[in-house]
């Protein structure tokens, strides 16, 4: 849907002014309120996956029996220890880094497997944009997270490797389908056809001219993308298909679910992986969320000072509805 | 006509290259379904003993690939699905298929239509008072619950609704002192155990009709043909519905069949956290008794439910939507 509505582009976009596109996106960005906390939350984890030592002092988290088990939350163990005999708060802080990795490398390739497909599918036309749509559309129809399952079962106690090539294999479907519709939206433009009569060879127009003007749609895959890896990579683990000794969060809910935490008075252990997964979730979201309502500025929050600036377009039928309803009581107001 | 012709089509080719993909997948992947067997049955049971149970759902590993391959496509289309490998041993998959079945029909079908017609009425409303209360809080906070995970969710309903005042059950699909029949002691046992499973499900999926709904209703609402309604007089509920609501919701409801692919997700974790015996459940037995009959049978089963949903959104869209009737 983001497509339909995405902005118009430029037919006169020479790569120079491009530039100062993307300069505009990352401006909007930072002044827009979702998107500045959804990407205060990601750096927050994100260091904490880098430099988990700034936060703990425990630096094998892991390790069984270390402390009493089943412990409140105190001075020494901000929050209690697991039935294990761990830190929750050390595993905790450990735990950021799986999803976080699980989030950026398959978000990213699958992000990168999309472009390749919906582009060249859109560039290239014919049989070619044939066969890869309908590729497309089969993967985007089966079933994603029940095919992880049956994966993962087969594949026996995925390694981070297996289960992040499991995820992007199931999870560039969607993206290639936006591309493809926002690449072939383009494929007749004026900037496009100067390019090609200068002679510049396909994959030059592809790279250079084309994905330029996509970032803000390639931006906002990335981070669907990401937020479903997490999601799914969490749900696996939850349900004991992933590595039962990594430290991930999705592994460490698995533990305290498989060990009722939340029955024998260790609620931390499951509620602190819980809000984890769900902060990073949210942290994409937002983000991405974010980035519609920067390509759509119809869907800005309307405020009553800055709506002047954007009046022009959108405002007759937002001002309408809202003095219709407003004065519903009278017979047809306009 | 030719529409919905090129639509079964595609639902076919689809419905084969899944099947396909499922019966290529234990081929290649590590590991042999006898040694997995070997394994579970901690070698109790002799090796040709085993071997004649994996025939009995095509696992012939002296046949060539191609007769396989068509005994399994026909079986798989005839409902031959063999008998399963896990827990209840030796039971027609098809039979434990029946009892799950109508479970999860009733917790996960009936919560999803639920949740996509609320969520797109909220999505309506939100987009037409633009501006308003409501509209200023709620894309936020149906941008993070449709982010939260599905144990997230679960795993604090449990905490806040079911423990410390235990007057909802956790697990399990009625109470097993009840002799299940049409008596209201067993209906309200039954919506009793539904009810924490059923919320969860509602909680994470009803953001994204909201937030759907809302975009291309704002989308709408900018258009001339709506003013052009105002402009003949027609009565504000008339605009909103008749004209803005039904080209804005024609997107929503090819998401609608996408979503069932991710509703199954929720089926499966929700299922598994609350133990309630649908097919998730089922699934999820079946990986880790690592049940190839079932487990086969299921993704098939996953997928025809999914390209059932695409085709019927199909033929609601030519029925809302004249251009493509016009095309086809």
């Amino acid at each position: 849907m983001t497509i339909l509505i995405s902005p118009p582009v430029d037919p006169a976009a020479l790569p120079v002014r491009v530039r100062k596109r993307g300069g505009g996106i990352w401006r909007s960005f930072l002044s827009n309120r979702k998107a500045n906390i959804g990407f205060g939350l990601f750096f927050l984890l994100l260091v904490m996956s880098v430099f988990p030592s700034l936060f703990t002092g425990v630096d094998d988290p892991t390790a069984p029996a270390r402390y009493m088990p089943r412990l409140p939350p105190s001075g020494d163990h901000w929050l209690g220890t697991t039935s294990l005999g761990q830190d929750t708060w050390a595993l905790f802080i450990y735990g950021a880094r799986q999803p976080m990795i699980i989030a950026v490398v398959a978000g990213g390739l699958a992000t990168v497997i999309s472009v390749l497909v919906g582009v060249s599918a859109a560039y290239l036309g014919g049989i070619a944009d044939d066969v890869l749509s309908f590729i497309t559309n089969v993967v985007l129809v089966i079933p994603t997270f029940p095919l992880v399952i049956v994966l993962s079962a087969y594949a026996g106690h995925p390694t981070l490797t297996v289960m992040i090539a499991v995820l992007v294999v199931t999870g560039w479907s969607y993206g290639a389908n936006q591309m493809r519709v926002q690449a072939l939206s383009l494929r007749n433009r004026d900037f496009l056809e100067s390019a090609r009569v200068r002679g510049e060879r396909r994959l030059y127009i592809i790279v250079c001219e084309m994905l330029p003007t996509m970032v803000s749609l390639i931006i906002a895959n990335f981070l669907g993308a990401a937020l479903y890896s997490v999601l799914n990579a969490a749900g696996l683990q939850f349900l004991g298909l992933g590595d039962p000794n990594s430290t991930g969060w999705g592994t460490m809910l698995y533990w305290a679910d498989s060990q009722g935490a939340l029955e024998n008075g260790a609620e931390w252990w499951a509620i602190s992986p819980a809000l984890g997964i769900a902060a990073l979730g949210v942290a994409f979201a937002l983000m991405n969320y974010a980035f519609d309502e920067i390509s759509n500025p119809a869907l800005r929050p309307v405020r009553r000072q800055r709506g002047k600036k954007f009046a022009g377009r959108f405002r007759p039928a937002s001002s309408v509805a809202g003095s219709a309803v407003s004065a519903s009581g009278a017979a047809g107001g306009e | 006509m030719r529409y919905l012709l090129r639509r079964v089509g595609f639902f076919l080719l689809t419905l084969w290259a899944a099947l396909t993909l499922n019966f290529f997948l234990p081929h290649f992947m590590p590991g042999s379904p006898i040694n997995a067997l070997r394994a579970q049955s901690k070698g109790r049971i002799p090796d040709a003993q085993l071997e004649q149970i994996l025939t009995s759902f095509g696992f012939k590993p002296h046949q060539n690939m191609a007769g396989q391959y068509l005994d399994y496509l026909g079986n798989m289309v005839t409902g031959k699905w063999g008998v399963s490998l896990g827990s209840s041993l030796g039971q027609p998959v098809s039979k434990l298929i029946g009892t799950a079945l109508p479970w999860t029909l009733g917790l996960v079908g009936v919560t999803t239509v639920l949740a996509f017609l609320l969520g797109t009425l909220i999505g309506t409303v939100a987009a037409w008072r633009r501006g308003g209360v409501v509209d200023s809080v709620l894309p936020s906070v149906f941008v993070v619950t449709s982010s939260l995970p599905y144990f997230v969710v679960g795993l604090f309903l449990v905490l806040f609704l079911a423990i410390d005042h235990t007057w909802l059950p956790t697990s399990g699909n009625y109470d097993n002192s009840i002799v299940p029949g049409f008596s209201p002691g067993f209906v309200g046992s039954v919506v009793q155990h539904a009810a924490l499973p059923a919320l969860t499900l509602l909680i994470t999926s009803i953001g994204c009709w909201v937030l759907t709904m809302r975009n291309n209703m704002i989308t709408t609402l900018a258009e001339d043909y709506i003013r052009m309604g105002r402009a003949k007089g027609l009565s504000d509920r008339r605009v909103m519905y008749n004209y803005a609501a039904r080209n804005a919701f024609l997107p929503n409801l090819s998401g609608f069949a996408m979503s069932i692919g991710f509703v199954l997700t929720g089926a499966i974790l929700v299922e598994k956290i609350f133990n309630y015996p649908g097919l998730g459940y089922q699934l999820y037995n079946a990986v880790n008794s690592i049940d190839y009959p079932m487990m086969q049978t299921l993704f098939m089963l996953f997928t025809v439910a999914v390209l059932g949903a695409l085709l019927v959104c199909d033929l609601v869209t030519v029925w809302l939507d004249p251009r493509t009737r016009a095309k086809g």
